[in-house]
């Protein structure tokens, strides 16, 4: 591979906007960032690649001046600046999107973008023309939401884009988004290339930041992976391969990452029972999803496949009790099972692993090992105790199994890393030994090698006797993962394909098919009983 | 990897966001809930008097209201403020307390009366802001450095009197006894007039100023306020600025009410305030309330007052009753507001 000069790329005669250089960062036990360089140049996409802990969170961080820098200088178009805080960077020209939604979700989608920049009029804030500056901003995204509603009422992934249209709204310098796309589906994803391209010819520097290579590939111009905390290298992105890439960010060869999945490919056919562990009949909620079929047996994965909204993330919370549904009733061991709450589901060994990891996940100021702990106690009754061996094994288990960095049993999960955050997420349902599993996106923001864990890791649950229930946008995942497929669309169940022989673009012409789909009966669809 | 990306838009598609359809939302938002039962609760515990209880519909006894709680309502509009970013104040009863003695003190001393005004005002927003840098810049909890305010403000009135200081000054005598006659021959006090403007002025700032914007965000996350550049610190150090210049003000309007400074003042007040917001629909969590709901919240416990001496026979303590009682079922309510949201 090869490491260009600054300037051999593009025909860019610009200065650098952003020069970052010697940059350390240290936190209790963590050296997060080591002697780093960045270097932003006007119209270009720079992506920031790295596996998760790779320090490419807090090398933003230490741009915007959420923390301050043990040691470097950064400058800001020739001049030296130390930020005392992200208000400081804002208005010298740096917009962010920070990992995760960051946004008040207490107040409208209109605030929320122009929160601290509100257009005012006679000494007030002017409702009006902040909901049609917003309406306009939105429509720019391509995003159809009323600028009045309230931010929670809409899911993550219209949260994620309110976020970047605030950031796209300040008209800045330097563009920062930090995993952007975790959460949006392909046709939003181009969307929002539309509008970084656009920005970029305006001569906007854009920070990239994303586990999707494809992506990455896709829309930046340069880019610097770091590794452990340091710089690996500066790379033209026309000049490296994804192999090359991959290397550069794991620091190992790509075999071992194919290994791995090649070990999922593998195991994944399970052996499912045949006696249906949990039996769905006509269970829905108006507005959320239409009453739908569903039987998992244990030792089984079911995908489920559908866009964005289409409903997967509702039809979870259904089965988890979260959401409360207004008809159809669930079986488990052929017994009825009321669903009252996520407790009664909990308590039939049903778990569910949430997309939202922010808002319903995790305890932020708890350790891994109370985060882990605190669900195993949740799941035994609290009369009972667990003893200390016991909760300590079982911490070392689950750390080292999903290989959360670091680890540290003692370490605040607000601390650590988003990817890492996720890992904990799972490990906390991973020990209260469900039966079945629900995971909602649980590879989202997770790197390369990671996620190929993850996967293994679900084949191997499977094989163990567990049912999953298998949830994610990357329909490589479902595909390769289930046993069976279930396609969601417009929030209604449309097919049920057997895993084994549906391949990616079978499920993609379903999903993009029109309302034939319904009737239309393949050799591989099963009519759901 | 995202090796198969989904078809991008396939022909005839609708655009992203309509094939997620919005949810219609009720015609009323959700918010406005809260406040809306507090008012419905107000006017039907209203009914119910003017049913029972001859002479109890009458203008008259609904400004009684308003002359009897004035202090109360400027208490609780600056106690909005703060349970608005998540925080409280348990100070304000003794800041009360603290005001009439500075205030009747004061005037024994000779000052002038809008000298003794200022120095109130200014005492209270002083010892607000110091509250407020303590909690902010140390990141203790309001809980406790709040009511470390309330002992420090309450041994500050033993220390200028442990006596009750009667307030004989004209313009504060003027005041206490001066009324406004409405149309329809109903009167009420100059303190009725202030408490309303305050109220008015306090719903300006939380709605249209930045200021008050930021209050709303810093209660609904503090840390995503931070990042999104607001000014944090301004917002939860003003509310403690605010819910002190406020108690001040309501020390003030409650020594027109009593026209004495006493130590023993306003025992427990601060906690009336708090049961206020609170009925008024203001999350004690933080980021969702409105200052009117609290303006209803005191006319609640008002009126319950109002009831047990219109019934005359019932000790005083049935009011403590009825508004634990419905303190209960308020936050009940509101927990299920927020959990049917989810
Ligand atoms: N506030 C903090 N206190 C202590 N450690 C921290 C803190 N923030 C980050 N770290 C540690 O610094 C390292 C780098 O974290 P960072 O969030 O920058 O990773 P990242 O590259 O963004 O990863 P991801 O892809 O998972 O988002 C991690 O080991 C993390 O645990
Ligand atoms: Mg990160």
């Amino acid at each position: 591979m090869t490491q260009t000069q600054a300037d051999d790329l593009r025909p860019t005669t610009a200065e650098p906007v952003v020069l970052m250089r010697g940059i350390s960062i240290e936190f209790p036990g963590v050296k997060a960032l080591q002697d780093v360089d960045l270097t932003l140049r006007p119209g270009e996409v720079h992506a920031l690649m790295g596996e998760n802990g790779a320090g490419k969170s807090t090398l933003i961080k230490a741009l915007t001046g959420v923390y301050t820098p043990d040691a470097g200088t950064t400058t800001l178009n020739g001049v030296q600046v130390a930020f005392h805080g992200p208000a400081a960077a804002q208005s010298a020209g740096i917009s962010t999107v920070y990992q995760e939604v960051n946004l008040c979700s207490n107040l409208s989608v209109a605030e929320n973008i122009l929160l601290g920049r509100e257009p005012r009029r006679l000494g007030g804030i002017d409702g009006r023309a902040m909901r049609a500056r917003s309406a306009e901003v939105l429509a720019r995204m391509g995003l159809d939401v009323d600028p009045a509603s309230i931010l929670s009422s809409h899911p993550i992934a219209i949260q994620q884009l309110v976020a970047i249209a605030r950031a796209v709204e300040i008209d800045s310098r330097v563009l920062i988004l930090d995993e952007p796309t975790s959460s949006l589906d392909a046709d939003e994803v181009a969307e929002l290339f539309r509008v970084i391209r656009s920005l970029r010819d305006e001569g906007v520097a854009i920070v990239f930041v994303s586990h999707f290579l494809e992506q990455v590939f896709e829309i930046s111009d340069r880019m610097t992976v770091l590794r452990n905390g340091r710089v690996v290298g500066e790379y033209a992105t026309a000049e490296l391969t994804r192999l090359e890439l991959v290397s550069a960010m794991l620091g190992r060869e790509m075999d071992l990452l194919e290994e791995i999945e090649r070990a999922v490919a593998e195991s994944a056919p399970s052996d499912a029972t045949d006696t249906p562990l949990v039996r769905v009949t006509g269970l829905g909620r108006t507005g959320a999803i239409e009453p739908f079929d569903l039987t998992i047996r244990a030792g089984e994965v079911v995908g489920l496949a559908g866009l964005l909204g289409s409903g997967r993330t509702e039809l979870a919370r259904l089965l988890f009790a979260a959401d409360r549904a207004d008809a159809g009733h669930v079986e488990v061991d052929g017994r009825p099972l009321r669903l009252r709450g996520p407790r009664s589901a909990i308590a039939a060994g049903i778990a569910f692993c949430s997309e939202d990891r922010k808002g319903e996940g995790l305890v932020a100021d708890l350790s891994i090992r109370d985060n882990l702990v605190l669900a195993m106690q949740a799941a035994r009754g609290w009369a009972r105790p667990i003893p200390r061996r016991t909760k300590d094994e079982l911490v070392e288990k689950y750390i080292e199994a999903l290989d959360i960095r670091p680890g540290n049993p003692d370490a605040l999960i607000g601390n650590l890393s988003g990817g890492n955050q996720q890992k904990v997420l799972l490990a906390r349902w991973l020990v209260t030994e469900p039966r079945l599993l629900i995971l909602d996106e649980p590879t989202r923001g997770i790197d390369v090698g990671a996620k190929a864990q993850i996967q293994k890791l679900v084949a191997d649950l499977a094989a163990g006797g567990m049912a999953v229930l298998y949830i994610s946008a990357e329909l490589e995942e479902v595909v390769r993962l289930s046993d069976r497929v279930v396609v969601l669309r417009d929030h209604r169940k449309i097919a049920e394909l057997d895993g084994r022989d549906v391949s990616v673009s079978d499920v993609m012409a379903l999903i993009a098919s029109g309302d034939q789909a319904d009737h239309r009966s393949g050799g591989t669809e099963r009519k759901a009983s | 990897m995202k090796a198969a990306q989904l078809p991008t838009r396939p022909e005839g598609a609708a655009p992203v966001a309509t094939s997620r359809p919005a949810r219609r939302r009720t015609p009323v938002p959700t918010r406005f809930l809260p406040v809306i039962a507090t008012f419905v609760l107000f006017v039907a515990m209203f009914g119910v008097g003017s049913v029972r209880y001859e002479g109890f519909a009458s203008g008259q006894v609904v400004a009684n209201l308003f002359i009897d709680n004035a202090f109360l309502i400027v208490l609780a509009v600056g106690m909005t403020f703060v349970i608005l970013t998540g925080g409280i104040d348990l100070s304000v009863g003794s800041v009360v307390a603290l005001s009439t003695m500075v205030a009747a003190a004061g005037l024994q001393a000779g000052w002038s009366a809008p000298l003794t005004i200022l120095a109130v005002l200014a005492m209270g927003s002083g010892f607000g802001l110091l509250m407020g840098l303590v909690i902010h810049y140390f990141e203790i909890q309001p809980f406790i450095v709040t009511l470390a305010g309330l002992f420090l403000a309450r041994g500050l009135c033993y220390v200028i009197s442990v006596e009750s200081i009667p307030i004989k000054d004209d313009t504060f005598r003027s005041i206490a006894t001066g009324v406004i006659e409405l149309p329809g021959g109903t009167v009420i006090t100059p303190s009725v007039v202030i408490a309303l403007v305050v109220v008015a002025v306090a719903a300006y700032v939380l709605h249209l100023t930045r200021f008050g914007r930021t209050v709303y965000a810093v209660g609904g996350s503090e840390s995503s306020a931070r990042l999104m550049g607001l000014a944090t610190a301004r917002a939860k150090v003003g509310v403690y600025v605010i819910s002190g210049f406020c108690s001040a003000l309501a020390g003030l309007l409650f020594s027109f009410y009593m026209l004495s400074g006493y130590s023993l003042h306003a025992v427990g007040m601060e906690l009336d305030a708090i049961a206020a917001v609170v009925i008024g629909g203001t999350l004690l969590s933080g980021g969702v309330g409105l200052v009117v709901g609290s303006l209803l919240g005191v006319l609640v416990l008002g009126t319950i007052q109002t009831f047990i001496s219109f019934e005359g026979t019932l000790s005083s303590w049935w009011t403590k009753i009825a508004i634990g009682t419905l303190l209960l079922i308020f936050i009940v309510m509101q927990r299920l507001f927020v959990g049917r949201k989810a």
